[in-house]
């Protein structure tokens, strides 16, 4: 994690106004329109605001913060679900990663299909998929259940699978969003393996997380949030005894 | 690890729009699959169903309207006639209700993971491509039952009649269902828009009748919509044959010298300003969904 690590995201002032509208019907917005405009049809908000920082590849970095701080809204901006109002995101290479568990999972199908239509939604190639398909299984510790519909699955089954199919997914910049939390002890153990094996191996993870103990095992450093802005970036486990004395 | 290095810095959900799309035809393969598997889940027939239906549908027009309704003695083969264009109808109105509502129904995975999102309109078009096919099939076994010669201008035709609509049917597709995020209007209009297809098209009527009742310049108007070419092909391409004197009157003159032309332009404008409203929008799609 030198300095000559190439940057594998870069933001550079970005901010994020969110409009919460009132109506999603043409008729209220034309009366409203008629009406003389009168009254607020919508409400805004600074999800994020004049947020810079750069992401060295091999780093592990925790967004940190109290609900409706940003962090959630800041991954996705990394991910490109979402684009800033002002400022740029650039990231390089693939991105990719767990925002929610089982997002893009169908009940109905089995648990093959889901393999596959998620890796694919993930970016992997075909060719991939095949390749890593039995090491995916294995990881996830399905067995024989991989051709029962996933809404048979238990909870546990569920996220076993979306995280396999995640870390073997194998992008550049792997970005997870407050799923560590969910499992048993022994598979949230073989996750943080997986995780660390990926990092030794050049992966850049950005994480958001409320659970503090963990962030500190998994993250070299920690970025806090604070009503959309960064209010402390550094090693993780000084940005955590920050956030633990402000809350006393 | 140097090569990481060597690829560039961009700006991630900045898309390509289309050609996206055929980047990820692996993925999109997979969400069409996907459709078609959840679309006969349970049933015992399962796919059969997709050729019972239209085949029902076939020996009920022929039964009540040719025989019953005697539209057999004014148009010859009836059947044949409506079935082609109803086909096609109803691959048109399948494909784009569904492209329309296909980014809100996909919202959950819209707001978490980044894809292109014109895969999800363009999936919809090709599901119903595959629904089309028995259709299809079935108005083939008509066609043949009541003498149908395959011509190489009438495959063509047919085609080409498919073609049009596709394209129309990707652009309308890109337009409503990104107007959907913003205005839920967006689906309900589409649905009214598909019911005036029908009767605006010569599916039922002739068109002749059109231009006897119009005149020159209001029949121009009324063959500038690509659905009504895209009809009058598929007439051409598997009634014309079968209709023994009234062969004659199958297509409009010029149907493939001036309005097939037309067809495919009015068709790629829509597709690019189908194209154009999808990509001013989808910037705010994961927060105003």
């Amino acid at each position: 994690m030198s300095e000559q690590s190439p940057i594998t995201v870069e933001i550079k002032g970005i901010s994020k106004q969110f409009v919460l509208r009132h109506t999603r019907s043409i008729k209220e917005a034309l009366i409203w329109f008629l009406k003389g405009r009168k009254g607020d049809l919508s409400a805004k908000f600074h999800a994020l605001r004049d947020v810079s920082m750069e992401i060295r590849q091999g780093e592990t970095v925790a967004l940190l913060g109290f609900n409706g701080s940003g962090k959630s809204t800041l991954l996705k901006h990394i991910s490109g679900v979402m684009t800033p109002d002002e400022g740029t995101v650039r990231t390089r290479g693939r991105v990719a990663g767990l925002i929610e568990v089982g997002a893009g999972f169908h009940p109905d199908l089995s648990g093959r299909d889901n393999v596959y239509l998620n890796a694919a939604i993930l970016g992997m190639s075909e060719a991939q998929i095949k390749e890593r398909f039995d090491s995916i299984v294995e990881f996830a510790e399905i067995g024989e259940f991989i051709d029962t519909e996933v809404r048979f699955y238990s909870s546990g089954m569920y996220l076993r699978l979306a995280f396999s199919v995640a870390v073997h997914s194998d992008p550049e910049v792997f970005l997870v969003d407050e799923i560590l939390a969910v499992g048993d002890e022994p598979f949230q153990k073989k996750c943080l393996d997986k995780i660390q094996e990926l990092v030794d191996a050049g992966q850049t993870l950005v994480v958001v997380s409320h659970d503090l103990d963990l962030v500190q095992r998994v993250c070299s450093r920690g970025i806090l949030l604070e009503h959309g802005r960064v209010v402390k970036d550094g090693p993780s486990h000084e940005v955590v005894e920050f956030l633990r004395a402000r809350t006393k | 690890m140097t090569s990481l290095a060597d690829t560039p810095l961009v700006r991630p959900g900045i898309g390509q729009g289309l050609k996206d799309v055929f980047r990820r035809r692996y993925l999109l393969k997979l969400l069409v699959r996907k459709e078609i598997k959840l679309r006969y889940r349970g049933s015992v027939l399962g796919v059969l169903w997709s050729y019972v239906k239209p085949a029902i549908q076939f020996v009920v027009f022929y039964i009540a309207m040719g025989v019953f309704l005697g539209l057999n003695r004014d148009v010859g083969n009836y059947a044949v006639y409506l079935f082609s264009g109803i086909v096609l109808i109803n691959f048109f109105t399948e494909a784009l209700n569904n492209a329309a509502k296909s980014i809100v129904y996909n919202s959950g995975l819209i707001k978490k993971i980044f894809l292109p999102r014109e895969l999800f309109p363009v999936a919809s078009v090709f599901v119903s491509a595959a629904h089309f096919f028995p259709q299809l099939v079935v108005l083939l076994v008509g066609c043949f039952l009541t003498g149908w010669r395959p011509t190489p201008l009438g495959l063509a035709a047919g085609f080409a009649g498919f073609l049009v609509l596709a394209m129309l049917s990707v652009g309308l597709g890109l337009f409503f269902s990104s107007v959907n995020v913003y205005f839920r209007d967006s689906e309900n209009f589409v649905e009214m828009m598909l019911m005036v297809a029908t009767w605006v098209s010569p599916v039922m009527y002739q068109w002749h009748m059109v231009h006897e009742r119009l005149g020159d310049f209001w029949f121009g108007v009324y063959q500038a919509n690509p659905v009504t070419v895209a009809v009058e092909l598929f007439h051409y391409a598997f009634w014309s044959t079968t209709a023994g004197g009234d062969a004659a009157l199958a297509a409009p003159p010029q149907l493939f010298e001036l309005w097939l032309p037309v067809a495919l332009v009015v068709s790629a404008a829509v597709l690019a300003l189908g194209q154009f409203t999808f990509r001013k929008l989808e910037i705010k799609f994961a927060q105003e969904l």
